[in-house]
């Protein structure tokens, strides 16, 4: 039964017209974000490219969480294993990270394929065990194939070239992607994944097979997660199991919940005020995690809407999320 | 012939282990609907009150029931101020439960991290339990056997007790529906604390029968939730019996896994997950899901 989704919409469509003060300002940050290598250091550059390449990390995340509602704990095998394409093509064959890249995301494409089959098939309460299960594996793997991956020890990636154009390349992916991403959510496909997320049963029974297109979104989300992992690997020039690990899911799950689940621009600002406070806090004490676990569990509890939610209800009433 | 045997009671010493982890995890589940994540993190927490409580005090026994009982306390704390408040969420209440214990996860890594450093450490086995029993021709070391006896009369009494007696029969009744249960008179409220309670209490219960054995160390919360995970996917979510095969299963393919194949092990565990979910989805004693 082949089916438009058009009238399953609800008031979920970031194309409705954005409104004219929120263009402006998205163009405006926009604007001065392309402006940021011209006037910031090195150090700054650095970290405004590391949150950059993290909002795609987020974003991807944030289709499944947000928009499928899927609760992955595992997306760090995704930003893993396109790090690792990198830096092991770099390293062992002398590939050019932008191929590196290319291949990052023809391997965890069929990757999400394999995982997400299981993943998927026993579905509810044991996607977010399998996702995290097999997330734990490659890095296990990471850390036992020692001849490949270097182990414990990491792998040096080849680099993109400068600070400056790696922050353009990173900036311009993360446009595409998020220009990728709208028309994703507003097309048929992406309306149908919010209708699952609504009510799968209901979708099911409108003769939808809603496994087939968890899937689509599991495989669209791992492969968007692998250019983040592989963007990683050229702007930071070395990889480490830490990319593989269950705190780099963790993190992203903060990241969307902080800045708001269910949103493209949410997922941003919780990138970015997360990266912020990391980098502030990690100065100043070693209770970095403490602080996270705290406002996670205090963002689910109280703050549920996220920082990007809260701006809307407060400046632009009438906008629902 | 020898070495295999002995391999067996390993393997069957560590599945004890899970069994506590996985029958407390299944436990709440099946109540709550809430997957508590944390719950390595009670196993692990109760390895470290335990190795506290035998530093200051050297006496095991006292860190054997008193660093559960320790954890009972907090989880039942926890359950109060942390998850009560979202049952009453209409919609995804239990996913926000769910990444509220991913919250939980850091803040008590950071906590053991930063009292008792990063090293592995050790509980040193009580004196009455030093040396070995023979065992159908085979020497086990007392304190494996004594885990072994642990795992099967807890798991006994807890089959009794949900099974045959009336606390067991509001228990059924509440994993059933739990708006009748509540309906016809039973404090469904207070029986989701005391499950969350005891289900933390049992990880750190096996916390700290670990703790002689395999040491106490800050990420053995995430070694365990990762197998607890497994076994309760192979097994089936709610299901104590399934809870008990799948952690003998896990158990003795750990265990070979470690003494065959080093590289290979955790293959081995995910060859016999997938190869179970392929035939089983919903694991080998799980109830198929309505939702």
């Amino acid at each position: 039964m082949s089916k438009r989704a058009g009238s399953v919409v609800n008031a979920d469509s970031p194309t409705r017209r954005m409104p004219s003060a929120g263009r402006h300002a998205a163009v405006i940050a926009l604007a001065a974000l392309a402006l940021v290598p011209l006037w910031l250091g090195d150090y700054g550059r650095s970290l405004v490219t590391e949150t950059l390449l993290f909002c795609i990390f987020a974003m991807s995340l944030d289709l499944l969480m947000g928009y499928t509602g899927l609760i992955s704990f595992g997306h760090a095998a995704f930003f893993g294993v396109g790090a690792y394409t990198v830096a092991v093509l770099g390293a062992l064959f002398g590939i050019h990270p932008v191929l590196g890249g290319l291949a990052a995301v023809c391997l965890a494409a069929p990757l999400a394929v394999a995982i997400g089959f299981f993943c998927i098939r026993a579905s509810g309460v044991y996607f977010i065990m399998l996702t995290l299960a097999f997330a734990q594996l490659l890095y296990t793997v990471a850390i036992k194939w020692r001849s490949v991956t270097g182990g414990t020890d990491g792998l040096v990636a080849p680099r993109l070239g400068s600070g400056t154009e790696t922050y353009c390349a990173v900036l311009l992916m993360l446009v595409i992607v998020y220009f990728g991403m709208r028309r994703l959510i507003a097309s048929p496909l992406g309306q149908v994944l919010v209708g699952i997320r609504e009510n799968e049963a209901r979708m099911r029974a409108a003769g939808y097979a809603t496994a087939r297109y968890k899937l689509i979104s599991f495989v669209i989300a791992g492969c968007l997660g692998a250019i983040a992992g592989a963007l990683f690997a050229m702007h930071n020039g070395f990889v480490s199991p830490a990319v593989l690990f269950w705190m780099l899911s963790g993190e992203g799950m903060v990241m969307v919940v902080l800045g708001g689940t269910g949103t493209l621009v949410g997922p941003m600002i919780g990138t970015a005020v997360f990266l912020l406070l990391k980098h502030f806090v990690s100065i100043h004490s070693s209770h970095w995690e403490l602080l996270l676990g705290a406002m996670f569990i205090a963002c689910v509890m109280f703050f549920k809407q996220g920082i990007y939610g809260w701006l809307r209800e407060r400046w632009l009433p009438g906008s629902r999320p | 012939m020898q070495l295999v045997g002995f391999q067996i009671l390993n393997g069957l010493v560590y599945g004890m282990l899970l069994f506590l982890m996985s029958a407390g995890l299944s436990l709440i589940f099946g109540l709550m609907r809430v997957l508590n994540l944390a719950h390595g993190s009670f196993y692990m927490l109760g390895a470290f009150f335990g190795l506290a409580i035998v530093r200051l005090s050297g006496n095991y026994w006292l860190a054997f029931f008193l660093a559960p009982l320790l954890v009972v306390v907090l989880g039942a704390a926890i359950e109060m101020l942390f998850l009560r408040p979202l049952y009453r969420r209409e919609h995804e209440g239990h996913l926000d439960q769910m990444l509220l214990t991913v919250g939980f996860i850091f803040v008590f890594i950071d906590i053991v991290r930063s009292v008792w450093g990063g090293d592995v450490l050790g509980i040193e086995t009580p004196d009455a339990l030093t040396g070995a029993v023979s065992f159908l021709g085979l020497f086990l070391p007392k304190y494996r056997a004594f885990i072994i006896v642990l795992g099967l009369a807890l798991g006994i009494t807890m089959w009794l007790l949900i099974e045959h007696s009336r606390l067991g029969a509001k228990l059924r009744a509440g994993v059933d529906d739990a708006d009748m249960a509540a309906g016809v008179g039973i404090n469904v409220s207070r029986m989701f604390t005391w499950t969350f309670a005891l289900g933390c209490g049992l990880a750190a219960l096996a916390g700290v029968a670990a703790g002689p054995m395999l040491g106490v160390h800050a990420g053995m919360d995430l070694e365990i939730l990762i197998l607890t995970l497994l076994v309760v996917v192979i097994g089936g979510m709610g299901s104590l019996k399934g809870a008990l095969v799948a952690s003998i299963l896990i158990g003795e393919a750990d265990t070979f896994g470690k003494a065959y194949f080093p590289e290979g092990t955790m293959f081995l565990i995910y060859v016999v997950m997938v190869g179970v979910l392929l035939f089983r989805p919903t694991g080998l004693f799980g109830l198929r899901q309505h939702e």
